[in-house]
């Protein structure tokens, strides 16, 4: 009990004191997983929505597969990736195992099921009047797409986020690809199970509080964006 | 009332359930470890052997580092320590944790890297490599790099104190450059990183030998006393930690060091490896640098409580 109890202080005094160390980590995990967020949203939320508003065989089957891959064990991933980049794999040439570029492959491929599906899953709840009317209107379907996207704009924006929590929260990517480096591939998740190793428990529960506090604040960003 | 009802039917459903998962404490045995013993599958053979004779139930919890096993060891989690890192262990029985230092099996550290050797380092002792990879990795971080694990392990703990006497000042070392790379690392992950980088780093025989297959990473630097690593057996001292199972501890412990055990230990390895991966510590007390009583045969510590 006493380390969750000194774990708290150590966070605050780690907050307090802009340790630097901490500060990088903490940016750079940020930074990473912001990156695997964003080139997923931006390939996962227009493929979501191509998804929900055609029509064709096997569709049921494939929107059971990606709410299935929300799942997705990030150290298989973590695997995947590593295997293709590693110097012997297929990509071994450009050389990004164990690079911060290497992290953001990983962390996409993990959070896009879950960007496609749940993009899917808040078209849904778009009524189909408001279709209807975009396409009486003449609208082709890159504008039905975006004139939906924008009618369920707070749900398409929950599911960046919980994608953004998954990225920001998993280690096995983390640690296989980008192999927790110092000054370079460091970054909470993998802080937290390298402190945790070396038996510093107190520092690994402030790491761990503050990866918290960040998820918290994104939260309330969230529920205050969605109140309006 | 029914609520009430409810509530305690439900309290009672699960004080049964924790009660059937964890059986009584009394013939149960929990080792934290380091990971050479563990992941080569030799602490789990002499456990089969120990649990088949005597009955007892032994779980390894703990089996990342030496840091997290110690760890472990000071909250009195667990009832046995098996680790190799001299320093620590003195300190962990000074601070009254644990009640003897039981020398019982020793390897060599091995230095690897790749097989062209750019720092030159074949053929030199422990520390003059290390000066020649740090020189060589100042000089031309492209070409020459070292793997740390970074991670306080054993193996670490040995990675410092070779720098030291290789006559850096580790603080300096740690943040000199991009040709060290510190990696807060498994020694697996690490090993297969150095392999990826072309990189050297240092590592138990033991583990190097299981993962040799799939690297192409040699060793290059593979004995002499600087590389020594001894692996020894510490129980947890029950008048600090009241409750841990010191009896059983000191059962494993005297099995660890019986001539039966010290022929697994001597020979385990050998048919998969083609050479076996660790030394019995039987009559090499000398060689282990352990002092006669850490070779004590059976062990002497007692086991009462406070």
């Amino acid at each position: 009990m006493e380390e969750i109890w000194n774990g708290v202080l150590r966070a605050i005094e780690l907050i307090a004191t802009l340790n630097p160390e901490v500060l990088e980590i903490t940016a750079r995990s940020l930074l990473i997983s912001f990156s695997a967020v964003f080139v997923a949203a931006a390939i996962g939320i227009p493929l979501g929505a191509l998804i929900e508003l055609r029509e064709f065989g096997g569709k049921k089957a494939l929107v059971n597969l990606i709410q299935t891959l929300y799942g997705l064990p990030t150290v298989t991933v973590g695997l995947l990736v590593f295997l293709i980049l590693s110097r012997s794999g297929p990509l071994g040439n450009l050389e990004l195992l164990y690079t911060p570029t290497g992290m953001v492959i990983g962390q996409m491929i993990l959070v896009s099921p879950i960007l496609i599906g749940l993009t899917i899953s808040a078209l849904k709840g778009v009524s189909p009047q408001i279709r209807d009317t975009a396409v009486s209107l003449g609208a082709d379907e890159s504008q039905l797409i975006r004139a939906i996207i924008k009618e369920a704009r707070f749900a398409v924006i929950a599911a960046v986020l919980i994608g953004f929590g998954r990225a920001l929260s998993e280690v096995g990517v983390a640690m296989m690809i980008g192999g927790n480096i110092r000054d370079y591939t460091r970054v909470l998740t993998t802080s937290i199970a390298l402190q945790t190793s070396m038996g510093n428990l107190e520092m690994s529960m402030a790491l761990g509080i503050i990866l918290i506090g960040i998820s918290m604040i994104l939260n309330l960003s969230l529920s205050r964006f969605q109140g309006r | 009332m029914q609520t009430t009802l409810k509530i305690s039917m439900l309290l009672m459903a699960l004080v049964v359930t924790g009660a059937a998962l964890s059986s009584a404490d009394e013939g149960r045995l929990k080792i934290a470890t380091t990971s050479s013993l563990y992941d080569t599958g030799l602490l789990e053979t002499i456990v089969d052997k120990f649990t088949e004779e005597n009955g007892a139930t032994v779980q390894i919890p703990s089996h990342g580092s030496t840091g997290i096993a110690i760890a472990a060891g000071q909250k009195g989690d667990v009832d046995l320590l098996i680790v190799h890192d001299k320093a620590r262990e003195v300190k962990f029985i000074q601070d009254g944790d644990g009640l003897e230092r039981r020398c019982f099996a020793y390897n060599y550290f091995y230095i690897v890297g790749p097989a062209d050797d750019p720092a030159e380092i074949k053929g030199l002792n422990a520390s003059e490599a290390f000066q020649s990879i740090m020189e060589n990795g100042l000089n031309q971080p492209d070409q020459v790099k070292f793997i740390t694990r970074g991670d306080q392990s054993g193996t670490h703990s040995k990675e410092q104190s070779l720098w030291k006497a290789a006559g850096y000042n580790y603080s300096e070392v740690n943040i000199s450059g991009p040709w060290y790379v510190d990696a807060g690392s498994p020694m697996g992950a690490t090993l297969i990183m150095a392999n990826e980088k072309s990189a050297y780093t240092l590592t138990d025989m033991s583990t190097f030998m299981a993962y040799k297959g799939n690297l192409t990473l040699v060793p290059l630097i593979e004995g002499g006393d600087e590389l020594l690593n001894v692996y020894s057996a510490i129980a947890i001292n029950p008048e600090k930690h009241p409750g841990v199972n010191c009896r059983l501890a000191n059962d494993f412990i005297d099995y660890l060091v019986s001539a039966e055990c010290q022929e697994i230990i001597g020979t385990y390895g050998q048919e998969q490896y083609g050479k076996p991966l660790f030394f019995k510590g039987e009559d090499s007390c000398d060689v282990m640098g352990c002092s006669a009583e850490e070779c004590v045969v059976p062990t002497q510590a007692g086991c009462a409580e406070a």
